[in-house]
């Protein structure tokens, strides 16, 4: 195992009842994420993808196996600590955003940067220079009421990115999206990628699975296919005949 | 055809019942006189061989049809190439058959290469649409090819569940 992944986890078996109504949602999952690596995890629903992710951010403790984070094992540590882990070094993305309603985006953001003990003012600097990176520096008071399903998940991404997180864990983050949100959560996606940001995604959409640097599919709680995608795209708009050969 | 000789040999006649069975309705325009002539060609092209066997009293004889080893090696070639030239589901589908029906092949296994393969077309594709200074008329045949290959990649995960399952059920079905 090298030592210089970020996040391990080996043999992450995670059961759900007992006797014949067992179900083994994650069943020996052996997985190295190397620091600023991206990677996306896809299969069908029902496949344990969520219950995986759930399991790498510590949200949920494995029935069997071990989990490292940063050199950390993390699905034996007390809930306290656990909560620290979470808060400190591990950025959250749902599906649902998960916004306070009561609190204006830029509110949202710093606060798990106040929760973590950081200066108001501080935390609210921070704030401001995330919402200006996800490209929402105008939308700051706004209640997340007032804004586009996209635009609250980008708030809710600059919220994950608030601590300065080893790593960002996104489950299905387009899934409540429309076409032109969801190019913006990618377009940020891909900004953090080529940034150096590690980032799991667990997600059936493929746009997601093409910004990565790797893709799994997983079926029935384990690995199905782990494909690495050499070198990062140039961007370039040339040779669409090449991609989508008979298409003209 | 190839591959549909490879589970094993047959008539001709057993060969087009394979061959309508594997594509449904859409193997109903396939004719006699096709089959007859394309295996002709493929024998031509040293693909295939043929036996005559003694006839019934009330019928001619007839000629059983077998893979050469070219042949077989022709059909391990088509499987496992990526190459989705055109949007040919049909092509793609008899493979998956072929390979099941033969054992020459897990059908899954080729499902996931396929995908592999697309989403490698859907980064390159998309990557191109998410640079903000591509023209918007450029960028409007990014978007149609990004919308091509997700269709695609949504009919694989299709193909994905049904192929699993059926192999769930195989598996039981003999311990």
């Amino acid at each position: 195992m090298s030592e210089s992944a970020l996040l391990r986890a080996r043999g992450v078996t995670r059961w759900y009842g007992r006797g014949s109504a067992l179900v083994r949602a994650v069943d020996e999952v052996d997985l190295e994420v190397p620091a600023g690596q991206t990677v996306a995890v896809m299969g069908p629903s029902g496949c344990g993808k969520s219950t995986l992710l759930h399991l790498l951010g510590g949200l949920q403790r494995p029935t069997d196996g071990e989990i490292w984070l940063a050199g950390h094992r993390i699905d034996t540590m007390s809930e306290r600590a656990l909560a620290r882990m979470r808060r400190q070094h591990i950025g959250f993305v749902f599906q649902s955003f998960h916004l306070m309603d009561e609190l204006t985006a830029v509110e949202n953001v710093e606060l798990a940067a106040l929760l973590a003990g950081q200066s108001p003012r501080r935390a609210r600097r921070r704030a401001l220079d995330l919402l200006d990176r996800v490209g929402l520096a105008d939308r700051a008071t706004h209640l997340p009421s007032a804004l586009s399903g996209g635009q609250r998940q980008r708030v809710a991404i600059a919220r994950a990115l608030s601590n300065e997180p080893l790593i960002v864990l996104a489950d299905e983050p387009t899934g409540n999206l429309d076409s032109a949100a969801t190019l913006e959560v990618l377009r940020l996606f891909e900004e953090l990628r080529t940034a150096g940001q590690t980032l799991v995604v667990v997600t059936h959409d493929a746009r997601i699975a093409a910004i990565a640097d790797r893709m799994i599919s997983m079926r029935d709680g384990a690995f199905a296919d782990d494909s690495r995608f050499a070198g990062a795209g140039n961007g370039s708009a040339a040779g669409t005949g090449t991609i989508y050969g008979g298409w003209r | 055809m190839l591959a549909m000789l490879a589970k094993e040999p047959a008539y001709g006649y057993e060969l087009r019942s394979r061959i309508r069975a594997a594509l449904g309705p859409l193997g109903e325009a396939m004719n006699a006189g096709q089959v007859y002539v394309t295996l002709a060609r493929l024998a031509k092209a040293g693909l295939v061989t043929s036996q005559r066997t003694e006839g019934l009293p009330d019928r001619p004889d007839r000629r059983v049809y077998a893979l050469t080893p070219a042949g077989q090696q022709r059909v391990a070639a088509w499987l496992t190439e990526v190459s989705w030239p055109k949007p040919d589901l049909g092509e793609f589908h008899l493979k998956l058959v072929a390979a099941a029906a033969g054992r020459l092949a897990d059908p899954v296994a080729l499902v996931d290469a396929q995908r592999r393969e697309l989403l490698r077309r859907l980064r390159e594709a998309q990557r191109a649409a998410l640079d903000r200074s591509v023209d918007p008329v450029a960028g409007l045949l990014l978007e149609g090819v990004v919308l091509r290959l997700r269709a695609d990649l949504e009919w694989l995960e299709a193909c994905e569940r049904a192929w699993t399952e059926r192999g769930r059920i195989q598996r039981k079905a003999k311990p």
